[in-house]
């Protein structure tokens, strides 16, 4: 990239950055005193499943795509985790995961070998798995199950008073995601796939290879963000994650990834979604009805969104 | 492409306009073939089938059937509205709190007042998408937690109260036990669809969708086009708000919540292409009918209707593919 | 205005159109920076320039898609200035487009009636331009290209304008319809109605245009009038004062059979084609000359391995091969460079990742890269074919020329042993013309074999040592550079055997 290439790209991240200052600015103001160390710690706790959620959505929509059942994966692995601890908890995350890897892979079959839309496969996947869940509620589990300690641990603890377990568990995979898409064969394919599945084509890649591994790397975060925010909220219900579909794609596109693919990066997202959960907080804060709340949540997302596109003048 | 060095003409032949046909109308047909043999087995399994049942399949399709036209007119434009299921929710708890305690009279003209308010809404979702240009999906994901968000505020629970007198309107059978006035009250798309359709009006929702650049050089007003798709579905979902109201008496914020999805599913499964430019109304419709059908089928057959989700998204998982499959052959 | 170079001294009444001055940028590109262009009423007149010099950009002021930022347009001696395309229309400018604007999804009568188009007059034009009786129910999503063509010709015509513009219209049309064309175009000047034609194609020029004006980075440098065989004057205004490479003659090249075999081709039938068999050797760059359609297209997708053929095979290397995708080919060596760009580019991308694709393209290499490795790739297919640009920038910002030249890098780059060229220099300006027949005949001469075709005929001497004609999907005949004549080939392209041949 040119160095003004780049530096627009670093200042739409210090663009952000700012923003997200101005907000906790705004909450000071509200209400002085409530900036600190707790509350950090508290934004980061509650972000970090956020954040986990939308890396895999990053990876789908660079790829051009979209994967609208994340949050019905998440509720399902937790679920299925949580249900399952009673008889080994090691055993039940790892099957709390292998849902998100298997709901994953017949996502990444339908868009990549029958060529289904992104968007119709994965809202009727989600279909599959809430009814399925709720077939599996019915038949196995009964009621609310409960977190096991160590993934209430992972959730909610805290490393030397302020810091967030989960944040390790961010960090680590967030690390892996940036590396890995800047500097990794099979992240410049994402790229390349977004921006020009033909080419690729002709270049010689299999993108249907590409495509599969994407959707279950993004199944797979989905299983863990559902299993992070289980034990972030010490519940495992069958509505856990519902509400965070539209904050893992705003914070996408937030965080400066365009939709329609072949650009962006993981960077932006993790900066959206601090700035969503921030804005939550701003909104808690404002001591507002519920869905006062909501109505406002959603106005300035496309606020949010729209400051961006022509920031960056996608077309 | 293969061509000769000479332009071929379209041939006249009718074999060629047999295939066109074919092409144009083959998947709708299909559609109602299916519908049809899924009537069948359903008199099969139970054999008491009568006009009650028939009643309640055609009350429980109503509300999707309006969901599933709104998203087609948007789908038809290129886009797409994840906030269809809120806006119905939307126009049924106006209506319960307009309607409540009030006549017959007077609550046809606040189910007036509600659908132009709905459509308002829908234009609102349009206008945004054009200003701003930030995509559909995005727009509408956001839109939608905007409209529920303001059902809920309208009327914070479920809530029951629509005058008997309306809920009969949908309800009742005026003219003939087997044609129930659910039934007839879709007579309200093609009403409005048909002169549309015909219209240059209609005529640039099918040209935005199908490709939008071709639109433009042929003088088309994109922006115009796409916020009246986005409007018309805006009062079809108000209709199918009304609808949920009638057939329920009951006004719930929350109650759209699954019609998004399965009003998508529909048109998918009623020949719809989410490429946008192609399809029409009468595929979704039966499809949506179909949808309906599987949760009565599985009660007739004593299964847990919880398999009903379930079973609906694998059938749509299964159309999807087996389209998909048939592209990808086609083009081998 | 100041009198433009070259401009014939004839006295004459207002013309139909005066534009002058115009300029249009779009953030810092300058698009036009000061265009001049009188058209009479009853002419029919070149727009030429190679590209970026701003024709499209001018064509879309005068009918209203644009605004110009500067400059004046009279029509008629009125000074007008149109918002949008309708108001154009109803000033009677309307320009046909070389892609096709007729809605894929509804039927031909339904595009007529979006755009209010008068039925009869519509009819009349189709007549004239062959197509009578030409159903109107039918889907353009299932019509060929050419005749797409000539329905939005024909739309455009029927209402009446006074100046039609035509951009690039030849470039997809087969020479019996270009013919059609022509006369339709000089039957408006009869009637003293004008025609603006843009074209590449200089003896298309020449045979039917009256004047010419002649762009070079968004200024008008001249307005000539072609005659035949006085193109090079033309050249020489669109280039400018850049020394053009003059690679004119069959340059001479090692015989071929004295050279392996690089790929067999036997008996191969995909779609129009019906049975063809060649040799290509290492060394050489054999010619495919073919008029639209001919089969050339089904049998470059074959080689590459973007389409199965019915039958026939593939030798490589002494061995049949069947390609089931482009990975199977590239991995015996052939790769595709295509004739649209679009397809091959990764426009948000950068140059580098763009010409480093090869290097990714197997599971194997999906691990971290050597970004040293990669650097030296990239850099010395980049030096070689001198692209005009730093490796970070975004390849949608180069030129269409350097764009090609990123695709052929990427090979360079991920190495190759066959290189398959459909239509390479379509749509670019004769300087990157020659760049990249030059480096063809460099390749070759460096131990490359090549499959070039190219729907220019006259070029086919240019890079060719051998040439095979395509006609209805049949190799019809195999000469030699020097025999290989525009005529000869027009000939053989539309299915008339040499003299020779005849027995």
């Amino acid at each position: 990239m040119t160095s003004a290439l780049r530096f627009a790209q670093q200042r739409s991240i210090l663009v952000l950055v700012a923003l997200l200052i101005a907000l906790a600015g705004l909450i000071e103001v509200i209400r002085p005193g409530a900036v600190n160390a707790n509350w950090v710690s508290n934004i980061l706790e509650f972000a970090a499943p956020l954040g986990i959620l939308a890396a895999g959505q990053t990876l789908v929509v660079i790829t051009g795509g979209i994967d609208l059942s994340v949050a019905n994966v998440a509720t399902a692995a937790a679920y299925i985790m949580a249900s399952q601890s009673p008889y080994g908890v090691t055993r039940a995350i790892v099957l709390g995961l292998l849902v998100g890897v298997a709901v994953g892979v017949v996502n990444g079959l339908g868009v990549a070998i029958f060529r289904v839309q992104p968007l119709i496969m994965t809202l009727a996947m989600g279909l599959v798995v809430t009814g399925s869940l709720n077939v599996y509620e019915q038949a196995v589990a009964r009621g609310v199950p409960s977190v096991p300690a160590i993934v209430h641990t992972i959730g909610s603890g805290n490393v030397l008073g302020y810091v967030p377990v989960s944040l390790f568990l961010w960090g680590a995979l967030a690390a892996a995601l940036i590396l890995g898409l800047r500097g990794t064969g099979l992240g410049r394919l994402l790229y390349a796939l977004g921006d020009n599945l033909e080419a690729t084509r002709l270049a010689g890649v299999h993108a249907w290879q590409v495509l599969l591994t994407t959707y279950m790397l993004c199944g797979l975060f989905s299983a863990v963000a559902g299993i992070v925010l289980a034990g972030t909220v010490n519940a495992a219900d069958l509505g856990l994650a519902n509400i965070l579909l539209l904050p893992s794609v705003a914070a996408v596109v937030i965080g400066g990834t365009s939709i329609f693919g072949g650009s962006g990066s993981y960077s932006g997202t993790i900066v959206g979604a601090l700035i969503l959960t921030v804005l939550n907080s701003v909104l808690t804060l404002l001591d507002v009805p519920d869905p006062v709340k909501q109505v406002l949540y959603g106005a300035i997302i496309i606020l949010l969104a729209a400051a961006y596109t022509r920031v960056l003048g996608h077309d | 492409m293969a061509q000769t060095a000479v332009a071929s003409q379209p041939s006249r032949r009718a074999g060629i306009n047999f295939g066109r046909a074919v092409r144009r109308y083959g998947w709708t047909f299909a559609v109602y073939a299916l519908f049809v043999l899924l009537m069948i087995i359903t008199v099969i399994i139970k054999p008491d089938y009568g006009p009650f049942e028939w009643n309640t399949l055609t009350l429980a399709a109503l509300p999707l059937a309006f969901a599933a036209v709104a998203q087609t007119v948007v789908v038809l434009s290129g886009g797409i509205d994840l906030s269809v299921g809120p806006l119905m929710a939307l126009a049924n708890v106006l209506a319960l709190r307009a309607m409540l305690g009030h006549d017959l009279r007077y609550s046809l003209g606040v189910a007036a007042l509600v659908l132009l308010v709905v459509t308002l809404a829908g234009a609102v979702n349009g206008l945004t998408i054009v200003l701003t240009r930030v995509p559909d999906i995005v727009v509408t994901l956001a839109t939608s937690f905007i409209w529920s968000g303001l059902a809920l505020l309208v009327l914070a629970k479920p809530t029951p109260g629509i005058p008997f007198d309306v809920q009969n309107l949908a309800q009742g059978s005026a003219l003939s036990p087997w044609i129930p006035n659910a039934l007839l009250l879709l007579l309200v798309i093609p009403l409005l669809w048909v002169p549309l359709r015909r219209s240059r009006a209609g005529l640039s929702i099918y040209a935005v969708g199908s490709d939008r650049n071709a639109a433009f050089r042929s003088g088309v007003n994109l922006a115009r086009s796409r916020i009246m798709a986005y409007a018309v579905c805006g009062f079809f979902a108000g209709c199918g708000g009304l609808a949920l109201s009638m057939t329920t008496g009951v006004g719930s914020p929350l109650a759209g919540t699954l019609y998004t999805l399965s009003g998508v599913s529909a048109i998918v499964l009623g020949g719809v292409s989410l490429a946008g430019g192609r399809g029409g109304m009468l595929g979704p419709i039966a499809a949506a009918y179909i949808l309906s059908l599987i949760p009565a089928v599985l009660i007739y057959l004593g299964i847990d209707p919880n398999y009903g989700q379930m079973i609906q998204g694998l059938l749509i998982v299964l159309v999807v593919m087996i389209g998909g499959l048939g592209v990808v052959l086609r083009r081998r | 205005m100041a009198a433009l170079p070259n401009e014939p001294p004839v006295a004459e009444a207002a013309p139909l159109l005066e534009a002058g001055g115009l300029a249009k940028h779009f953030g810092p590109v300058v698009a036009l920076r000061s265009a001049d262009l009188r058209v009479r009423a009853g002419e029919i007149h070149a727009l030429m320039g190679a590209n970026g010099a701003g024709k499209s950009t001018l064509v879309k002021i005068l009918t209203g898609a644009l605004t110009a930022d500067g400059g004046t347009i009279k029509l008629g001696g009125q000074p007008r200035s149109f918002s949008n395309t309708a108001e154009a229309r109803k000033a009677g400018l309307i320009c046909v487009y070389q892609d096709p604007s007729l809605l894929p999804d509804l039927t031909v009568m339904q595009n007529l009636k979006l755009t209010a188009t008068p039925i009869d007059t519509f009819r009349r034009y189709l007549d004239k331009l062959g197509l009578g009786g030409f159903d109107l129910q039918a889907m353009p999503r299932e019509l060929a290209r050419p005749t797409l063509s000539l329905l939005d010709l024909a739309r455009a015509l029927a209402i009446e304008p006074r100046l039609l513009l035509l951009d690039e219209i030849t470039a997809s049309l087969p020479a019996d319809l270009t013919v059609r064309v022509f006369n339709v175009a000089r039957q408006l000047r009869s009637e003293m109605r004008s025609v603006i034609f843009i074209s590449h194609r200089l003896a298309e020029v020449s045979a039917l245009c009256d004047r010419a004006t002649v762009l070079r980075d968004g200024r008008t440098v001249g307005v000539v009038e072609p005659a035949q065989g006085a193109e090079e004057r033309i050249v020489k205004l669109m280039l400018g004062p850049v020394a053009e490479e003059v690679t004119r003659g069959a340059a001479a090249q090692a015989a071929p059979s004295a050279h392996e075999v690089a790929v067999e081709v036997r008996d191969l039938r995909a779609g129009i084609l019906t049975g063809v068999s060649f040799t290509l050797h290492f060394g050489e760059v054999l010619g495919v000359a073919a008029l639209e359609g001919q089969g050339q297209q089904e049998l470059f997708d074959c080689l590459a391995g973007v389409r199965r053929p019915e039958s026939g095979q593939i030798v490589v290397g002494g061995k049949a091969r069947t390609f089931r995708h482009p990975a199977d080919a590239i991995r015996a060596g052939l790769v595709l460079i295509p004739a649209d760009r679009i397809q091959a580019l990764l426009r948000q991308r950068s140059v580098r990742e763009n010409i480093a694709l090869p290097l990714v393209n197997r599971i194997r290499r999906w691990g971290p890269i050597s970004p040293r490795r990669e650097k030296r790739r990239v850099e010395s297919a980049v030096k070689r074919l001198q692209i005009d640009t730093r490796v970070q920038s975004e390849v949608r910002r180069l030129s269409g020329g350097n764009q090609q030249k990123v695709v052929v890098a990427r090979w360079l780059a991920g190495g190759f042993k066959t290189l398959l060229c459909f239509d390479p220099t379509r749509g670019i300006d004769i300087g990157t013309k020659r760049q990249i027949y030059g480096l063809v005949k460099e390749l070759a001469a460096n131990g490359a074999a090549v499959l070039l075709f190219t729907s220019e005929l006259p070029e086919i001497q240019l890079a060719c040592s051998r040439v095979i004609v395509l006609f209805g999907g049949q190799l019809v005949e195999e000469m030699s550079a020097a025999e290989a004549d525009e005529p000869a080939l027009l000939r053989a392209a539309h299915g008339l055997h040499s003299v020779a041949d005849a027995t």
